[in-house]
């Protein structure tokens, strides 16, 4: 019983990239808040670009997405539940906070 | 131990509902004993229960959609009696009854009559059409269908035992909480929703992976017919959206059993989020249920018209565009709730675009018939009387998609005509050209056509009488879901809607009739060849019923219209050189038995028998880890036994009358006469 | 869709698995996008709720950053930890799997243990989750995290014992490597939880 994908694939170092990357962009926004090192805009800006970027690391290297070995269709997928969670997301949140602020007036 | 289930869960408080439950009860026991009597219950779980057969599942799933439908046309026809007649008195129907029927109508309207008709369509027919054996995870499947039935159950069951919801099919906060709610209706419908919507995500999962991955060679996307890629988008639809619902209604219940504060009136809670969090699933759920009847409707207007589909190019991305608009047009469900200007003109615009891919498909299919050799088989009337109709309903919502007029319009009855409007045409009518359609391919035997023409009429009539009225009493200022009213003016108009909802019983009555009526005459009505209607896509190249396996061999395809360009070519009905073993998946129960323990396991939390709730939920999982964890699924299918199924369909082709020339419509390669090929 | 059938019977049967395969990990990818809607409507839940602090407790008073930080370290080196795992199948070190999956269950074991603790420490200090729309929010979307690891762990647990019985067989691989996105794929969310609730929260 021979798997298929023994030749190929991620190894060591993909998941130990993935480790380092990780820890730096945890690391950042938590010291960020920790320590108070910045004002509360760059700080938010800094969390959700460390965040946004941390996530491409976890699909990189511990989901192993690669534009030319993972099968199409995952791809699609997968940028079809991203477009679909921003219009979700993006939506409601567009909808409640303009109902927010028009039931602050 | 029994939580807040007590005697006086039945329905002691009114002699209809007392009835209602009587009919129930009894009709089930009745349909029980009936299998008894006919020693079927051994047949009926060896054959159906435990089969992973995407057609027998797709069966079932008609079954109970036709059965729910029944319920749901009894729910209907109360109120319009109960609105003809409450005129400056009470009707005979109480106020809380009538919320009840109201909303279980909404429920199972949608739910459990479209989803599951829907859903057994796509079972029975994508499959086939692109050329597969099967679906891609046939264990799933059978739990889908038997997640819907434990749905569909408990929501029966409400009828019996406690009360059905009064907070409408939406279940809005905060009158759904459990300050205004404070009985068991609403956990009814939040447990029917649940489990069924779980057995809907994994529904749309199955068929993206089956239509995606299991095409037979040649079978590219471009060229699988418009039913399978409605079928596909209906999927990924179901997919994507079901879990909104999931989401809501589960916070629903934490709401009312945890004292949670996600939609409460006080305590940080925003009840406004349950209206946008429920129509980003409502939304993409109008789709799921008309797509596949579009699909239909493009199915039945090819074959009926003997020709090919004009502008499939174009269906097929009007299909794909309106899937993905549908997921940007909820808010118009709620223009009223106050937002800025700004937001509803964005989604009012929305809202009107996603006409206009509609309308490009009813061009296509008038293009279609246009110089088309059209036979007026029921399903071709069916698809006519849609596109009439559809075109009045879809310029209503036009109107109702401007947020000025949605203010004027909401909460009337011109909308409850509009959205009638849209999905009795625009689904169910799909559904029935459907039935009429694909029943010999499902069962081996045609429908009789004359009394589907009785019931096409009583249908189509009784529709526009039930349904134009409440346009009407929309502009005189009718509300929607009135138990009583003193507006002598709207009596008349409402009448009339009652007089077309009982055309539509004997509409459904004829249907009944049309099915047990085929039922007697099979013998003569049977489909030798399992291409009745001169067909052009890949079901009709096979048996009718098909074979457990479908396909003996996987079908090369060619082009569009694959199995039509094999009459054309004189390559259908070829004997293959030798047969293979086909390895096939074995019966199961864990279906069956993981849709039983659901039903248990919503019934108890219903009644906040926690123990009860653990335990089948750990049973739940206990089938899953283990089903999950074998490895010897399949059996195979010998390719003698293979040979022997497959000659019996060359000498059931031999006996096949001889096409009639005279009715082989210009367009239709004369079939060739079968068994000489070989 | 495979053109190639093999000419052996054996050939057959290997093309026919290698299929069936594809087909799974491809459903349970789009399982996941599904599961990934769900977050993202929790999210958006929360976010809509977490001003609805109904004068009670609000993140600042409630979240510690080093509690949080401690989380995040032990998932993010339990997904080291699976991906060693992978790996060691791979190889067919079966030890190694068996190993390495101990070690992941322990570390995400101990990330259950934290979130059940803060969640004590919560409800104790009366910041349960009918305290507020805020805290209902908070609830259901760290707790549905939780529930998610639980399940993951249990089947974590499952997998050992059919890797202890079955050994690496090809079915039992697959569904490994499945496991592995679905853990995964509970670290991504979590990157959401401490970029949207728990350091915001504490701004």
């Amino acid at each position: 019983m021979q798997h298929t994908a023994s030749t190929q694939g991620p190894d060591l170092r993909a998941y130990l990239t993935g480790l380092v990357l990780a820890l730096i962009l945890t690391a950042i926004p938590f010291a960020l808040v920790y320590f108070k090192l910045l004002s509360t805009g760059p700080t938010v800006a800094a969390i959700v670009i460390a965040a946004i970027v941390q996530v491409l690391v976890h699909l990189r290297f511990f989901l192993h997405i690669d534009f030319r070995r993972t099968p199409k269709e995952n791809l699609l997928t997968l940028f079809f539940a991203c477009f679909l969670i921003m219009v979700m997301v993006g939506g409601s949140l567009w909808i409640m906070i303009d109902l927010h602020y028009r039931m602050a007036l | 131990m029994l939580g807040r289930l007590t005697i006086e869960a039945l329905p002691l408080y009114s002699a209809v509902a007392m009835g209602g439950a009587l009919i129930t009860v009894f009709g089930t026991l009745a349909v029980m004993a009936v299998i008894t009597w006919f020693k079927a219950w051994g047949y009926l779980f060896r054959e159906w229960f435990t089969s992973v057969d995407h057609k027998k599942i797709g069966i079932m799933y008609v079954t109970l959609a036709l059965i729910m439908l029944l319920r749901g046309f009894v729910d209907a026809i109360m109120m319009r009696t109960q609105q003809a007649i409450a005129v400056n008195s009470e009707g005979y129907l109480p106020p809380d009854h009538f919320d009840q029927i109201f909303s279980s109508h909404g429920t199972i309207m949608i739910f459990f009559m479209a989803m599951p008709f829907l859903t057994g369509l796509i079972n029975i027919i994508v499959p086939q059409q692109i050329g597969a054996r099967d679906v891609a995870f046939p264990y799933m499947n059978s739990m889908s269908l038997w997640l819907t039935a434990a749905g569909a159950a408990l929501v029966m069951v409400s009828l019996v035992i406690g009360k059905f919801s009064t907070a409408g099919w939406t279940a809005y906060p905060p009158y759904s909480g459990i300050e205004y709610s404070p009985y068991v209706g609403v956990d009814y419908w939040i447990w029917a929703v649940l489990i069924s919507g779980i057995g809907s995500t994994l529904t749309g999962i199955n068929f993206i992976v089956t239509i995606l991955k299991k095409r037979a060679p040649g079978m590219f996307l471009m060229r699988m017919p418009l039913f399978t890629w409605t079928a596909l988008c209906t999927a990924i639809l179901m997919a994507f959206a079901f879990p909104a619902i999931t989401v809501v209604a589960t916070m629903l219940e934490l709401d009312r059993v945890a004292g949670m504060h996600f939609f409460t009136n006080g305590d940080g809670g925003n009840m406004m989020m349950f209206a946008n969090l429920l129509w980003i699933w409502g939304h993409p759920e109008v789709y799921i249920l008309i797509l596949p009847a579009f699909g239909i409707y493009s199915s039945v207007v090819t074959t009926f018209s003997s020709k090919r589909l004009f502008g499939y190019t174009s269906l097929v991305w009007a299909t794909c565009a309106i899937a993905i608009l549908s997921f940007t047009v909820w808010l118009h469900h709620f223009f009223t709730m106050g937002s800025s200007a700004n937001v509803n003109a964005f989604f009012g615009i929305t809202t009107m675009i996603i006409a206009v891919p509609t309308g490009v498909k009813v061009f296509d299919w008038l293009f279609t018939m246009y110089r088309g050799r059209i036979r007026f088989h029921v399903s071709m009337m069916y698809t006519i009387a849609f596109i009439v109709t559809f075109v009045i309903g879809g310029m209503t919502g036009v109107l109702l998609a401007l947020p000025p007029a949605d203010y004027l319009m909401h909460n009337s009855t011109f909308l409850v005509a509009h959205f009638h409007n849209m999905l009795i045409p625009g689904a169910l009518f799909g559904y029935f050209a459907a039935l009429n359609l694909w029943f010999p391919k499902a069962m081996g035997f045609k429908l009789d056509e004359k009394w589907g023409k009785r019931s096409f009429w009583c249908w189509v009539i009784g529709f526009y009488l039930a349904f134009m009225p409440l346009y009407l009493l929309g502009f005189m200022g009718m509300p929607r879901r009135m138990e009583h009213y003193d507006t002598a003016a709207w009596q008349p108009w409402l009448i009339v809607a009652f007089v077309g909802a009982v055309l539509i019983l004997f509409g459904l009555a004829f249907l009944i009739v049309q099915i047990a009526v085929s039922f007697r005459n099979r013998a003569a009505l049977r489909d030798w060849t399992g291409d009745p209607w001169h067909g052009r896509t890949l079901e009709w190249a096979i048996a009718s019923p098909p074979p457990p396996y479908n396909f003996a061999v996987l079908p090369k395809v060619e082009g569009l219209d694959a199995f039509h360009m094999m009459k054309d070519a004189g390559t259908a009905y070829q004997r293959p050189a030798r047969y293979e073993d086909i390895p096939m998946p074995k019966n199961s129960l864990f279906g069956m038995a993981i849709g039983a323990f659901a039903f248990v396991l919503g019934f108890a939390a219903v009644w906040h028998m926690w123990w009860l709730v653990a335990a089948s939920a750990i049973l739940c999982a206990v089938i899953v880890i283990i089903r999950a964890s074998s490895d010897n699924t399949e059996y195979v299918m010998t390719a003698a036994e293979v040979e022997a199924i497959e000659n019996q369909r060359f000498e059931d082709l031999a006996k096949a009358p001889p096409p009639d020339l005279e009715h082989i419509p210009v367009g239709v390669p004369g079939a060739p006469i079968p068994g000489t090929s070989s | 869709m495979s053109d190639t059938t093999a000419a052996t019977p054996a050939g057959a049967e290997a093309a026919h698995d290698a299929e069936r395969y594809a087909e799974k990990d491809f459903g349970f990818w789009i399982y996941l996008m599904t599961d990934a809607v769900i977050f993202a409507l929790l999210f958006a839940t929360y976010i809509v709720l977490s001003r609805g602090t109904a004068g009670g407790p609000t993140g600042s008073d409630l979240f510690s950053l080093p509690h949080t930080f401690g989380e995040t370290m032990l998932l993010l080196v339990s997904s080291t930890t699976f991906g060693m795992a992978s790996l060691a199948a791979r190889a067919g070190n079966r030890g190694g799997v068996l190993a390495w999956l101990a070690i992941t269950a322990v570390l995400g074991l101990a990330f259950v243990g934290m979130e059940i603790q803060e969640f004590a420490g919560m409800i104790a200090k009366g910041a349960g989750p009918d305290r507020s729309g805020f805290l209902s929010g908070f609830f259901t979307l760290v707790g549905t995290h939780g529930v998610h690891v639980s399940v993951g762990l249990i089947s974590i647990v499952v997998m050992m014992g059919q890797i202890a019985t079955k050994g690496l067989t090809v079915p039992v691989l697959s569904r490994l490597m499945r496991l592995a996105l679905f853990w995964h794929f509970l670290d991504i969310v979590w990157i959401g939880i401490f970029s949207v609730v728990y350091l915001p929260g504490v701004l």
